[in-house]
């Protein structure tokens, strides 16, 4: 009897482990995330706008209606990153993800407070090996640093009535992302 | 022998105690560190680097990319002010103020996050759409048959998850109470 209970205490502790496990490690091995589903419809290094999602169809869940959503697949391994994009009328946001999709930055355009957001996206060595130069490391010069080589960039723009999307994608359809 | 069956006893245990824990946690979204105003929660920090793992294994089962937190912050209803889970058979009314944010969007979505089809093509309302009252607040109706006013349609659906997301807000991280962010209330009216 004590034997039994000994070996389901066993159990009970190796339960917890393979649960923590499991949970540390679906993040590494989901095949159907977000930078997943939109490298199917994007290239890398460029703008692509994201069909908005309908009911029968819809690149990833939770997807706000009211938004013009446009993504840049990034990839640094060979070299900096120049982002720009116009603000558009109503709301705009540029949100970064790193691969496994964590949100490490965002601003909006009053955050930005132009009438267009301009940014450099660097790995951390990347960054590092710039040179000290105070012309380049002026206020007007925004720079992200990416914590890994590849990611995600989400350019958002609000249509505050149906009519306006046509507004908010004409604003994204002149954002851009190469190398430099 | 027994001790075979004594590790295959543990085994399956852990097994079952392992996963089973992880497919609940995953599937009844118990992340951490959510902010609960009334029916409505939100989680500021899954749109930071300090995501928790939960969240974390969740997003990435789903397939989402959760809203960053410079950007704005999402309040999730499932359930009205009763406790009743919301039933797109019922008509719903959705009533109040929204915290300070710079424009706010409201959506009706079935419980996987897809948008529910209806005859009007609506899925939700902007904060520059609604209608308001002469102090300012609103009334959305939530339902399955034409209403005057905001309707919301729920195309008959059996359940469904109402999400407000504020963008370009103060409301966050540090967020606790209802009276720094008033969320609008859920009440139920008749069924079909």
């Amino acid at each position: 009897m004590i034997r039994l209970a000994l070996w389901l205490l066993g159990g009970l502790l190796l339960g917890g482990i393979v649960h923590l496990a499991t949970v540390l490690m679906l993040p590494g091995m989901a095949t159907q995330n977000a930078y997943a589903r939109v490298s199917a419809v994007a290239p890398v290094n460029a703008v692509i706008p994201i069909p908005p999602p309908t009911p029968e169809k819809a690149v990833m869940p939770f997807m706000d209606p009211a938004f013009a959503v446009s993504v840049c697949r990034y990839d640094l391994s060979r070299g900096t990153l120049k982002f720009s994009v116009p603000i558009s009328p109503a709301y705009t946001s540029v949100s970064f993800y790193t691969r496994s999709d964590i949100a490490y930055y965002a601003i909006n355009d009053r955050a930005a407070g132009r009438r267009v957001i301009e940014l450099d996206l660097m790995t951390t060595e990347q960054r590092a090996a710039l040179p000290e130069n105070e012309e380049i490391t002026a206020a007007d010069r925004l720079i992200v640093t990416s914590p890994t080589t590849t990611g995600l960039i989400v350019i958002r723009a609000l249509a505050p009535e149906p009519g306006l999307i046509s507004a908010a994608r004409a604003a994204l359809a002149a954002a851009q992302c190469r190398r430099q | 022998m027994r001790l075979l069956f004594g590790s295959v006893f543990a085994f399956a245990i852990a097994a079952a105690i392992g996963l089973g824990a992880t497919w609940i946690a995953l599937t009844r979204g118990t992340a951490y560190g959510g902010v609960t105003i009334g029916v409505w929660t939100a989680w500021p920090k899954n749109g930071t680097p300090g995501i928790d793992p939960y969240a974390r294994a969740m997003v990435a089962r789903t397939g989402e990319l959760p809203i960053g937190s410079g950007d704005g912050v999402a309040f999730y209803a499932r359930v009205d002010d009763a406790g009743h889970a919301l039933d797109g058979r019922c008509d719903v009314v959705l009533s109040g103020i929204t915290p300070q944010a710079r424009f706010w969007t409201v959506t009706l979505y079935d419980p996987e996050g897809r948008l529910v089809a209806n005859s009007v093509q609506r899925q939700g309302f902007t904060s520059q759409e609604i209608i308001r009252r002469s102090d300012g607040s609103f009334e959305i109706m939530v339902g399955p048959r034409a209403r005057p006013g905001n309707w919301l349609p729920t195309g008959g659906v059996e359940r469904y998850v109402l999400v407000i997301r504020l963008y370009d807000t103060p409301i966050g991280m540090a967020t606790r109470t209802g009276r720094e962010a008033p969320m609008p209330s859920i009440s139920k009216r008749a069924c079909l």
